[in-house]
């Protein structure tokens, strides 16, 4: 009898499904008051992963020609300008306002409940034994349930038409679904993933999850006692609807004014109810036939 | 100030941002609102061109205040020393020191001179001030009989001091001025300067990091020299924590400079003999040597230097060879050449790790210049605009060039990149640091060195045997570096030994200290000499942080004789104590009778701090004690310059050579001794108070993204890099779109007496309006990194700008012009021109 028939045993979770193989759970922590918006990390992750280039175009939006996360940007800088007031009011007006550049590399959560895992029906997207979430585009089928799956709007396919001419006919990975992958060979060689490494900042920091978040505590802790009171870390809480975000953030402000979800909820939490409903739903139906049909043959 | 750091220079800016971390406040000055702005503490916004009025609000805030280190200044600048008797000042001329000749437009220096005595600027003559370059770069030599001026009061006050005139030059740079001529609040330059004084003194340095935000100006040294007056004043120079951090334009631009590229120096910045006159080497030597100071070994670093050249085809006998060197016989600079091409006067050009038909001032004048050589070597990644001019310049659009007319034969060599080549490079801080070949060079991609010495040896080789006596420069060259691998490249530590120098037995100097003038040494460039002593590739250490002390004396080395901080007896007081403990550096150990500390000295090892110079001594050994500026003649800071600067012994602010305001400070407009470059497709425009100024209502200043690398031909061309920056753009503040109907995303046609050129709207409040003389001031700012070629196209920025040089170094001004914009893409073909001849040129007369 095949494993996969044993329906019996309820499969092993990670880490312990790895067992001598399994490692501490690694993730990132991205401190946007460091980022210096220089986007080194889409360049390395482009160079080391082989992502092609995706579009030639004048965004107008500040210094963002990247846009959004997609399969073929694994990370994206945002840059928003804002006027807040300023932190050090003159003689001149009462609450002046002063011009604010706020800068964030975005990338993949690696979510603790991964909705993209959950809904996969070709098994091509898995947990690692570093508790990321990678997508095997060899085994993807491009049947696309992922994408709309992604509380965050990570996960995109890549399409011919979306890429130049310029960037070859050999492009990889077409009709498939891609995403970061923490690096996922780097990790295995004992290498830290390629954004973090091309870093000139620090902003974005690589480590155990566990770690980086007694670190990030840390910083937004001092930040407060600096006055920057609007600092706050977005997806280092296990309770959250994601259970946790495998890389979390630093923010200087809401998260929507990063693009990100305020309460971001992994759709699959809500399955077994949806299943619990859909049953009654079903059971009421096939008695209300039944009782139809029994009420037509009076 | 006058630096983009956080963009331009992402790697070193981590250093600035881990300063922070640990509590230091980042203030950045700027036309822009950038990436650095974004990350600083205070930001405030200037014109652009306006920095010696803000910098000068500072001096004299400092001085107003009784802010200076008062210990400091007396005994390490020359603010005590009297100047002469007929030195007059821009307060008392208009505008203008004394000794200003309408006719020429230049300087005769004489009366700018400490009283009673002769100081000549370092290794400079009047053939280098024919130049208009000016020598030294931080050396300055005399002819003192020792290292003391005859007058000077130690107590400031005697009118003709320094210290006084300094503070009534800079009397009327108030606050109420610097917002007048910058477009900042007067709050904000008081709050600058308050940090500043705050944060320097005995316990505490402050740093000015700066970048060609600064130099590109008509008067670009005056700027920094401007900064060099406040960290003096402040007791920043020579400590841990301080100094004027020069942020090179791209990698080892401080290393072309040290061996250089520049067409008036020799390595070490030894001036490049002039052809105006039949020169022995003795005279050489006495005519730009001083007296005092380390410049007084001048005989020795240029005979070892042509030891390292000719070896032993140099002999005491025939004067070291020393007739063998060219001569300059002008001004042989990069616009200069461009203008000599135009003349047919320049008829072939090697072209390398540059690209002026995009990245230089009026790149359109230098296409159509490059299109006048009858042949042209181009060595670069990649087929650049300057190589490509022929079949795809903007001109064979317009009609002023066309293919079938150019004659210039093209040829385009590929280059190997720097991964694929040994060598070293010098950053900013004098380090040089080693790089490893990674991999071979594809195909027929070579090195610099070695289509350098196989051209050299295939020259030699086609002269071989022949009697001209013309040939015998390049037959006697000591030209026989080994080669390796199966392309034969010379060896690149062949080459650093040489540079650093050997003795008559062949054995690695320890030092510049070793070089003699009896032709028993030989040295390649006597700054960097000692870098291979011991035998070893000093530049190559990469010994780790950790395992040594903070200064990491054995990370690469620093000249001169790996120091990190230059002058940096001044981190102790005069009797050689440190300052204080937590600025600690350098301090005189008595019982071991020598200077010690975390760092190399910059001084003589065992020069008591009370040691008083004899009459009559002679070099280093004229310096004092107390004097830390070894390489002056004086060894004491310059807060005013006696000899050395073609523009004056103090800075001032003059506008620009394009302004659209007049100087509020003297009737003098602009720098009376800027070099201005007219020709036919380099006019000027008209500026403030002149006919037609008011058709260029704008400041336009250029920058610099992180995305692109200078003139794009690194960056344009690779796919991930192009697309974060995908097209040529302009900056304009949300008022300025409003008032000339710009549109975010849309296009824009700016347009200079020069050309128009066409770009992306980029609207942002990161421009803001400046209240400038009253009036509503906009800026419209461009970066310069796209051409015609590449992945990215668009137009280049240099096109937009005139030919107004910096009189001291021959920089163009591209941080402050002029220009008008308008909505909409630029007329296409003859249109264009016509557009253009419809805006009003300057008359050809000079402005003030």
């Amino acid at each position: 009898m095949s494993p996969a028939l044993n329906l019996g045993t309820k499969p092993l979770g990670w880490p312990q499904s790895y067992g001598e193989e399994a490692a501490p759970r690694m993730g990132f922590f991205t401190d946007t008051s460091i980022c210096i918006g220089c986007k080194a990390c889409e360049i390395a992750c482009k160079e080391w992963n082989e992502v092609p280039e995706d579009n030639l175009v004048f965004s107008g939006q500040s210094f963002d020609n990247t846009g959004a996360l997609s399969a073929n940007s694994w990370r994206h800088v945002a840059f928003i300008e804002q006027n807040v007031p300023a932190a050090t009011p003159t003689a001149e007006a009462e609450l002046p306002e002063e011009l604010r550049w706020l800068m964030s590399s975005d990338v993949c959560k690696h979510c603790t409940h991964a909705a993209c895992l959950d809904v996969c029906p070709t098994g091509a997207i898995f947990r690692t034994e570093f508790g990321t979430v990678v997508i095997q585009d060899d085994v993807c089928n491009g049947c696309g349930y992922c994408i709309p799956a992604c509380p965050f709007g990570v996960i995109s396919r890549r399409e011919r038409d979306q890429l130049p001419a310029a960037a070859g006919a050999e492009v990889a990975g077409l009709g498939t679904t891609h995403k970061c992958t923490l690096c996922y060979d780097r990790l295995k060689d004992g290498m830290e993933p390629a954004c973090a490494k091309a870093c000139p900042t620090n902003s974005i920091q690589f480590g155990e999850l566990d770690e980086l978040r007694e670190r990030a505590g840390q910083r937004v802790q001092e930040l407060q006692l600096q006055g920057a009171g609007e600092a706050r870390l977005y997806g280092e809480d296990p309770h959250d609807g994601v259970g946790g975000l495998g890389a979390f953030f630093l923010l200087l402000d809401d998260p929507e004014v990063y693009g990100l979800p305020p309460d971001p909820v992994v759709p699959t939490r809500h399955l077994p109810e949806i299943w619990g409903a859909a049953v009654l739903a079903g059971a009421a139906l096939a008695g209300a036939v039944v009782a139809a049909v029994a009420g037509g043959r009076k | 100030m006058g630096s983009n750091m956080a963009e331009c220079h992402p790697v070193g800016f981590q250093w600035v941002m881990e300063a922070k971390l640990r509590g230091a406040q980042l203030i950045h000055v700027d036309p822009r609102f950038t990436r650095t702005s974004a990350m600083a503490t205070r930001y405030v916004p200037i014109r652009a061109g306006s920095d010696i009025a803000f910098l000068g609000g500072i001096v004299n805030y400092i001085l107003e205040h009784g802010r200076e280190f008062r210990e400091y200044v007396v005994n390490y600048t020359n603010a005590p020393v009297i100047v002469d008797e007929g030195f007059k000042d821009t307060e008392d001329l208009d505008g203008l020191f004394s000794g200003f000749d309408e006719e020429t437009g230049r300087y005769d220096n004489s009366t700018w001179q400490y009283a009673g005595m002769e100081v000549r600027g370092a290794v400079q003559s009047d053939e280098t001030a024919l130049s208009g370059h000016q020598v030294g770069y931080g050396g300055a030599a005399a002819h003192m009989r020792r290292g003391e001026p005859p007058e000077e009061d130690p107590t400031l006050e005697h009118p003709r001091c320094v210290f006084q005139i300094l503070k009534r030059h800079f009397s009327r740079y108030t606050p109420e001025l610097v917002e007048e001529v910058c477009g900042c609040s007067r709050e904000q330059l008081v709050a600058v300067a308050e940090a500043l004084c705050d944060n320097s003194g005995r316990e505490r340095t402050s740093a000015f990091c700066y970048a060609v935000g600064w130099t590109q100006h008509t008067i670009g040294v005056q700027i920094i020299r401007t900064a060099a007056i406040i960290q003096l004043l402040l007791g920043n120079m020579g400590r841990t924590g301080g100094g004027i951090m020069a942020l090179r334009g791209h990698t080892s631009i401080q290393g072309s400079t040290d061996i250089p590229t520049l067409f008036d120096i020799l390595p070490g910045y030894i001036p490049m003999p002039h052809a105006h006159e039949q020169q022995t080497l003795a005279e050489f030597v006495q005519q730009n040597a001083s007296t005092t100071g380390w410049w007084g070994r001048l005989d020795a670093y240029m005979v070892s230097l042509l030891k390292a050249y000719f070896g032993d085809r140099a002999t005491a006998e025939n004067d070291f060879c020393f007739d063998h060197l060219p001569r300059i016989s002008g001004d042989h600079s990069t616009y200069q050449a461009a203008l000599d091409m135009l003349e047919h006067k320049v008829k072939g050009f090697f072209l390398w790790g540059e690209n002026p038909a995009v990245g230089s001032a009026n790149s359109r004048l230098h296409r159509i210049a490059l299109a006048n050589l009858e042949w042209l070597v181009v060595r670069d990644l990649v087929e650049i605009e300057s190589a490509s001019f022929w079949h795809d310049a903007p001109e064979l659009e317009t009609g002023e060039l066309k293919t079938e007319d150019i004659a210039t034969e093209v040829f385009l060599l590929p280059a190997a990149a720097h991964t694929e080549k040994n060598g070293s490079f010098t950053n900013t801080q004098r380090l040089l640091q080693w790089h490893f070949k990674a991999l071979e060079p594809p195909g027929d991609c070579r090195s610099d060195l070695w289509f350098m010495y196989h051209l050299g040896r295939r020259i030699r080789e086609k002269l071989a045997g022949s009697d001209d006596p013309r040939d015998r420069p390049i037959l006697d060259l000591e030209w026989d570096y080994p080669t390796e691998g199966e392309q034969e490249d010379p060896r690149a530590e062949a080459v650093l030994r040489e540079i650093s120098g050997w003795d008559t037995e062949g054995r690695a100097v320890s030092g510049f200290g070793d070089l003699k003038a009896d032709g028993s040494t030989a040295c390649g460039c006597w700054i960097y000499s000692g870098c291979y002593a011991g035998e070893e590739n000093l530049p190559a250490r990469k010994r780790p942080g950790q395992e040594q002390n903070w200064v990491a004396a054995e990370w690469g080395w620093a000249w001169p004789l790996n120091r990190r901080i230059l002058y940096n007896r001044a981190s102790a007081d005069p009797d050689g104590k440190p300052w204080s403990e937590r600025k600690k550096y350098v301090w005189w150990d008595e019982t071991q009778g020598r200077w010690t500390g975390y760092d190399v000295p910059d001084f003589g090892a065992d020069k008591r701090p009370d040691y008083v110079p004899p009459d009559g001594a002679l070099a280093e050994k004229a310096i004092a004690g107390r004097h830390p500026f070894i390489m002056q003649a004086d060894g004491r800071g310059w807060l005013f310059v006696p000899s050395g600067l073609q523009d004056g012994p103090l800075p001032t602010h003059f506008e620009p050579q394009e302004s659209p305001f007049r100087n509020p400070l003297y009737g003098q407009q602009s720098n009376p001794a800027r070099k201005q470059r007219r020709h036919r497709l380099s006019p000027f425009n008209p500026t403030a108070g002149h006919k037609g100024g008011d058709a260029y209502p704008y400041v336009l200043t250029t920058f610099r993204l992180t995305e692109h690398h200078t003139a794009g031909g690194m960056t344009r061309t690779v796919p991930y890099l192009a697309e974060v920056q995908p097209e040529m753009f302009c900056e304009v503040s949300p008022a300025l779109a409003a008032e000339r109907g710009l549109e975010n995303g849309g296009w824009a046609t700016i347009i200079t007496s020069r050309t128009a050129i066409e770009a992306r709207v980029l609207v942002t409040d990161r421009l803001r309006p400046l209240q400038v003389q009253g009036s509503e001031l906009h800026q419209v700012a461009v970066p310069w990194h796209w051409g015609s070629r590449g992945l990215v196209t668009g137009e280049s920025a240099n096109d937009l700008f005139g030919l107004a040089l910096d009189p001291n170094v021959l920089i163009q001004e591209v941080r402050g012009a002029t220009c008008d914009i308008r909505p909409g893409r630029r007329p296409r073909g003859p249109a264009l021109r016509e557009l253009v001849e419809s805006y009003p040129h300057a008359r050809q007369e000079r402005h003030r």
